[in-house]
């Protein structure tokens, strides 16, 4: 494929609000992670949080308000990043500009204070408003209208996979002439729902998470909201030069364990881009820390790649993000490309003796062109990208 | 215009159990009695899972599994594409119901199977398909915004497509939230080349609104407006019919698309 541009991206997380808070806690190695203080949140846990999430939304949008929505809002006010859209919009019109948003738990958590609220039997309450916040597409819809654009929208929702999916997606758009350009981005937030439910499968980790360390227990959840704005020829914040998908055909909720779908999916993101492995500097790996994922994860990097690439997971820094781990990923590879910078894995200590790809310890400044990032979620959807630098 | 071909066709509602039958009652041949559909048993799940498949992922498999009874392409040669409005409504229902009380329960198969490409990923595993997969929802425009991502995907990719929608009954006390009375689906099977036993081709256009095709008959038309998989049924009656024509698939909130339909 062509490469794609990139000409805005913003990111919001437990780092803070905006691309200069993320880079100064990757140079800082300052984790974002705390022990988790998530109201009716009873698990021994640690989480990535965005503070500040308390006031609604108000004003002609105020239907949206959840949580979700109020973080997608923190997210969009960041690095001007409405500024850059609206640009867009005058330069190729609202229709022509595609709404490609992720999510895997959307509003969920406005449902959990609703049936809360609703006791044991009867209905749910007045004020709950299942459409504009608990529903899958709602995310988008929000993003959509604050934005005011008018081309196709929808909101892709493949768990753990879906902030790199909605890329590959946009791409397409773009490629058939159906649009100019398109806002893609993911959004997740806190919830019981999935400090519950990752728990119930004991995919949790009682310390904060150490993504490839040897004694690595787990995930620590966190939310985020990050957003990019592709144009064909506007690449001032940087390229997507290919993207890879695959299913592992395996299991609904552990990985192929030889990491074939892992594998297919970055293969097939160099095939598009027309590179090969060694024009790669880093592979921004998944690395949730759980037992699974690093060590298949890591028999698919070398596959790919072999053992010597650069490679280091985030989920230390900001928590596994879910439906917005995709967005991260590529946001904080972006910062990466552009200020040169290799990050180490954070909270890893002694690397597990059968991981045998490059696990960076320190965080490096050197020129970065290329980097790999890797997205991989239940029902085993995987979904690779590869990124450069603004040319 | 985004253009692909219609390799096959299944669907799935009350009154429509199948496309033979879908496609005499659109035709005018048959007329329409809303019966509602027994109760699926997904044939391509192993028995442990079959006896467990939650109500999105059979009203899933129903049309999939049908589609490939009569289709030029084995399941695992094609990229797929989910489309659904609200997923498993039971199941997010039934968590945060766990979650209200003290214990905070949650079934570990309940939490996987809330994702959203629960479906998707039960059928990659029952297909061995092990091409590109995507979930995706768009409100009431669901069918819409999946049309035109398979249809991006067979045009760029040059992969044939699967398109699965499909909705389910919402159960109360949520029902009153998301008034859905019954279970729909649709697949079609997309190809970037017409071949033998093609039944139609199709040009998709991205609009920016319009007003969306309507069925002549009322309980027709109350089935397209009552499940957002049955706003297919413009499309289906087009195809039908095999006569040109072009539908409007129009959701104002999301995705329009304005569909050219040409009888192979």
């Amino acid at each position: 494929m062509q490469p794609l541009g990139i000409s805005a991206f913003t990111l919001t997380s437990a780092l803070g609000r905006g691309c200069a808070a993320h880079l100064d806690a990757l140079l800082a190695g300052r984790s974002g992670l705390r022990p988790c203080a998530f109201d009716g949140c009873a698990l021994p846990t640690w989480t990535g949080t965005v503070e500040g999430l308390d006031i609604p939304l108000s004003g002609q949008l105020s239907e949206w308000d959840c949580r979700n929505n109020r973080l997608a809002e923190a997210g969009l006010s960041q690095d001007g990043f409405t500024n850059a859209v609206a640009r867009a919009r005058k330069r190729y019109g609202a229709t022509r500009i595609a709404t490609c948003i992720a999510t895997s738990t959307s509003g969920v958590e406005q449902g959990e204070r609703a049936y809360r609220e609703r006791g044991a039997s009867g209905p749910l309450p007045d004020w709950f408003n299942h459409r504009t916040t608990q529903n899958v597409y709602s995310v988008g819809g929000y993003v959509r209208a604050r934005l005011g654009l008018a081309g196709p929208c929808a909101v892709i929702s493949t768990a753990c996979s879906s902030s790199a999916k909605v890329f590959a997606s946009a791409a397409r758009l773009i490629a058939t002439g159906c649009v100019d350009a398109a806002v893609v981005g993911g959004v997740d937030s806190l919830c019981l729902t999935t400090l519950y439910g990752f728990n119930a499968l004991q995919l949790l980790d009682a310390r904060i998470c150490r993504p490839a360390d040897e004694s690595r227990a787990g995930l620590s959840l966190g939310e985020a909201a990050g957003f990019a704005l592709l144009e064909r020829s506007e690449a001032d914040a940087g390229e997507l030069l290919g993207y890879g998908e695959s299913s592992d055909a395996w299991h609904m909720s552990a990985p192929q364990p030889e990491g074939r779908g892992a594998a297919a999916a970055m293969r097939d993101a160099l095939a598009r881009a027309g590179r090969g492995a060694s024009d790669v500097d880093h592979v921004h790996l998944h690395g949730t820390a759980t037992r699974a994922n690093d060590v298949i994860e890591d028999k698919a990097v070398r596959a790919v790649f072999g053992a010597g690439i650069a490679c280091s997971s985030t989920k230390g820094w900001t928590g596994h993000t879910l439906g917005a781990a995709g967005i991260v990923s590529a946001a904080l590879s972006l910062l990466c490309l552009r200020h040169g910078v290799l990050p180490r894995s954070l909270n890893t200590g002694r690397v597990d003796p059968e991981i045998s790809a490059h696990v960076l310890l320190q965080t490096r400044r050197t020129a970065v062109r290329r980097v790999m990032t890797n997205a991989f979620g239940f029902g085993g959807s995987n979904c690779s990208l590869l990124l450069g630098a603004a040319p | 215009m985004i253009e692909a071909w219609v390799a096959a066709i299944a669907c799935a509602a009350p009154g429509l159990p199948d496309w033979p039958t879908a496609r005499r009652v659109l035709r005018g041949e048959l007329p329409y009695e809303p019966v509602e559909l027994p109760r699926y048993q997904p044939r391509l799940l192993p028995p442990n899972e079959r006896r467990r498949a939650p109500p999105a992922v059979r009203q899933a498999f129903r049309v999939a599994e049908a589609l490939f009874e009569n289709a030029p392409l084995a399941a695992r040669d094609c990229a797929t594409v989910f489309a659904s409005s609200d997923g498993d409504t039971g199941i997010t229902q039934r968590i945060s119901i766990g979650l209200a009380t003290p214990a905070r329960t949650v079934s570990p198969t309940d939490f996987h199977n809330t994702v959203h490409n629960a479906a998707a990923g039960y059928w990659s595993i029952a297909a061995d398909a092990r091409l590109a997969s995507t979930a995706l929802s768009a409100w009431d425009a669901s069918f819409a915004a999946g049309l035109l991502e398979a249809a991006a995907f067979v045009t760029v990719e040059g992969q044939p497509t699967l398109l699965v929608a499909y909705d389910v009954a919402v159960p109360e006390p949520l029902h009153a939230k998301r008034p859905i009375d019954t279970s729909a689906g649709v697949a079609l099977l997309l190809t970037p080349e017409p071949s033998r036993g093609t039944l139609a081709r199709l040009g998709i256009e991205a609009v920016a609104s319009a007003r969306p095709s309507t069925l002549a008959d009322a309980r027709l038309e109350a089935l397209r407006r009552g499940n957002p998989a049955a706003r297919a049924l413009p499309l289906l009656e087009a195809v039908a019919r095999e006569r040109p024509t072009a539908v409007e698939l129009a959701e104002a909130e999301a995705c329009s698309l304005r569909v050219e339909v040409q009888p192979a």
